[in-house]
């Protein structure tokens, strides 16, 4: 084996610039991919934890039919006390959980006493909507993003209001409601912020403390709307939440033990999740390419390889060398070229992320300034190197089955 | 005792509609460390008859004997088994491994044929390369060497696995007639230090004077033209 990939490592050498040119389009390939990869990759999950860490959190709990209905926000959606109480035993005993905030959302109206138009509020208790939250302060742009998010008494206006109603920090506003028994209710409030938009649901949502939330809607009991989820580690968001919709689907239960609530991922909620699918198509097209160049290139190089040494192989046939031994050998050649290739291709992808760590890429998302620095996942270099390798093999096969099926009289013969 | 022993052998090719017979019912036999030259003009059937010899090619109908095997019923897995075993081969164009220094295309079988250790190979290697007259040359490529010296190694390649025997395509045809001697002769020494039988085609009236025993191919037929001493 070792003396058969020596002779095939030889037999490489024996055409340098052809084999160097052969590896060097794979080179090209394998950099391609790994730097879209490891860019892509990075510029997700900078977008999607800027998305999760300042709106929706990782996970979201609510009452079933709740996604239908998410734009009118209809009061008879809120999760009662006694369903929130057995979602919070719930929520408490996962450890994978890092916090969670839980939301009483209305459709309210907002008057600045000359003018009225149409909110949307989420009542929120400020430390848990902080800790599930944790960027949702930077998207304040007036009156200061350090202390308490909202305290009784203040709200946190979207900027599109602020600016169509003249609004500013400080000023007095009143929030009128309609509660589930149909009574209207009105309180004043102090403008505590102006919160920047994002897309999304909820992106463009006003914040009060949720005292005055359940207040304003004359809850007796408290109920809640939404409760968002913070993961400890992100990347366990599908096991984790597999293990909550599993518990909540068997002890959060209506009369007729049907389950009550529904869970969503940040993906199910955020049109971004979109972009992030297109982002994985796009990979795997890329892929794709980089495949075809190896097949093409390394198949293309082995045909010329078998017809530029018919007569070698018809001697090597001739000295007794069995069949599978001659395919071994041009198959070792394919592999050796994909493996060279494939291995530049890495270390030059590695000496480029380092470079990007060096000088970040920057770019503007609302009014965050986010920085691109590419990471490559050693899970990604090992399939990219496995593939590379596959398919040279794969496409070195068909040359060295002719090769190895070759008659030796006819090969002899071959001037 | 006869290592090669054939019966009507017959040899024909297909080219488009028409059968072109190469050998027409061929009896021979040939024995043990002879030395024996098959002679013929070109296109005769003188290579047809080595490669069916050499087991690269099947005869159409006949029987063939090689060291008590009946060649033409093998396999090609087996038939390359035998080949490796049994048979060495020297070409016209000495057909060298070119990324290969000497020493490396005389090790060639050793290594990817019968897979003996390094110790043994070296050890075989370089005595066959001594009696060839080739080991101050081992180290350099065939691209470096004249082509007497690389008929030197391709005689050193064929006998380094000490087959019972060796068949030569016209080994002179590419040489001057000095080194096309100096193989021949080199070629009859080996027989008499290893016992190995040599058979080799050539149209050269001089050189198939070296033989011992001369087989004449015309027409596809072949006849026994008679023993020098």
């Amino acid at each position: 084996m070792i003396a058969t990939l020596k002779l095939s490592a030889r037999n490489l050498l024996r055409y340098r610039r052809r084999t160097l040119l052969t590896a060097l389009l794979i080179t090209l390939g394998v950099v391609a991919l790994l730097l879209f990869v490891s860019t892509a990759s990075t510029f997700r999950n900078v977008m999607v934890g800027s998305i999760t860490d300042s709106m929706l959190g990782h996970l979201q709990i609510h009452r079933k039919g709740y996604t239908s209905a998410i734009d009118n926000l209809p009061l008879n959606l809120n999760l009662g006390a006694g369903a929130l109480t057995k979602v919070d035993k719930i929520l408490k005993a996962e450890p994978a959980i890092a916090a969670y905030s839980t939301r009483v959302k209305i459709g309210a109206m907002f008057s600045n006493f000359a003018e009225t138009t149409s909110i949307r509020l989420n009542g929120v208790d400020p430390v848990a909507e902080d800790a599930t939250v944790p960027a949702l302060r930077k998207r304040i742009l007036d009156g200061g993003q350090t202390g308490s998010l909202v305290e009784p008494g203040q709200v946190l206006i979207p900027q599109l209001i602020a600016k169509g109603m003249k609004v500013k920090v400080g000023d007095a506003i009143v929030l009128v409601v309609t509660n589930a028994s149909g009574s209207v209710n009105a309180k004043n409030f102090t403008v505590r912020g102006v919160l920047d938009s994002v897309t999304g649901p909820g992106g463009r949502d006003g914040y009060i403390n949720i005292q005055d939330a359940r207040e304003l809607l004359r809850m007796d009991k408290p109920e809640a709307m939404e409760i968002a989820i913070r993961l400890k580690d992100f990347d366990q968001l599908e096991t984790v939440s597999a293990r909550i919709q599993d518990r909540l689907n068997t002890e959060v239960l209506n009369k007729d033990d049907k389950p009550v609530t529904e869970l969503h991922l940040w993906s199910d909620l955020s049109p971004f999740a979109t972009i992030v699918k297109m982002i994985g198509l796009m990979t795997t097209f890329i892929r794709i390419m980089l495949i075809s160049i190896v097949l093409v290139s390394v198949m293309n190089v082995m045909l010329m390889a078998v017809y530029e040494r018919i007569r070698e192989i018809g001697t090597l046939a001739a000295i007794g060398t069995r069949p599978g031994k001659i395919m071994g050998l041009f198959l070792g050649e394919g592999l050796l070229l994909g493996l060279a290739g494939a291995a530049a291709g890495i270390a030059i992808s590695y000496g480029l992320v380092v470079l990007f760590h060096a000088w970040p890429i920057n770019f503007t998302y609302g009014r965050n300034e986010l920085s691109l620095v590419p990471e490559l996942a050693a899970s990604e270099v090992l399939i990219v190197l496995g593939m590379a390798v596959l398919v040279s093999a794969l496409a070195s096969l068909q040359p060295a089955w002719r090769a190895a099926n070759m008659d030796p009289v006819t090969a002899l013969r071959h001037v | 005792m006869s290592l090669i022993h054939a019966t009507d052998i017959k040899k024909h090719y297909r080219v488009g509609e028409i059968d072109v017979p190469a050998l027409k019912g061929v009896d021979f036999e040939i024995d043990t460390s002879a030395f024996v030259a098959i002679v013929g003009p070109s296109g005769s059937g003188k290579s047809t008859l080595l490669n069916l010899i050499g087991c690269l090619d099947h005869p159409s109908s006949g029987t063939l004997l090689v060291n008590e095997v009946e060649v033409s019923k093998l396999s090609r897995a087996d038939a390359a088994d035998f080949r490796g075993e049994h048979l060495g081969f020297v070409f016209q164009d000495f057909n060298l491994v070119p990324v290969l220094t000497a020493y490396e295309n005389v090790e060639y079988p050793l290594l990817m044929v019968r897979g003996w250790s390094a110790d043994k190979r070296h050890e075989r290697v370089m005595k066959i390369l001594d009696a060839v007259g080739m080991k101050e040359q081992a180290h350099k490529r065939p691209d470096q060497l004249s082509g007497g010296q690389k008929q030197r190694v391709a005689v050193a390649r064929a006998l380094v696995g000490e087959p019972k025997l060796v068949l030569a395509d016209e080994p002179t045809a590419n040489l001057d007639h000095d080194t096309a001697y100096r193989i021949l002769n080199l070629m009859k020494k080996m027989r008499d230090d290893f016992g190995t039988t040599f058979v080799f085609s050539t149209h050269d009236p001089k050189i198939m004077s070296e033989a011992e025993v001369t087989f004449i191919l015309e027409d596809g037929k072949l006849s026994r033209q008679g023993e020098n001493a």
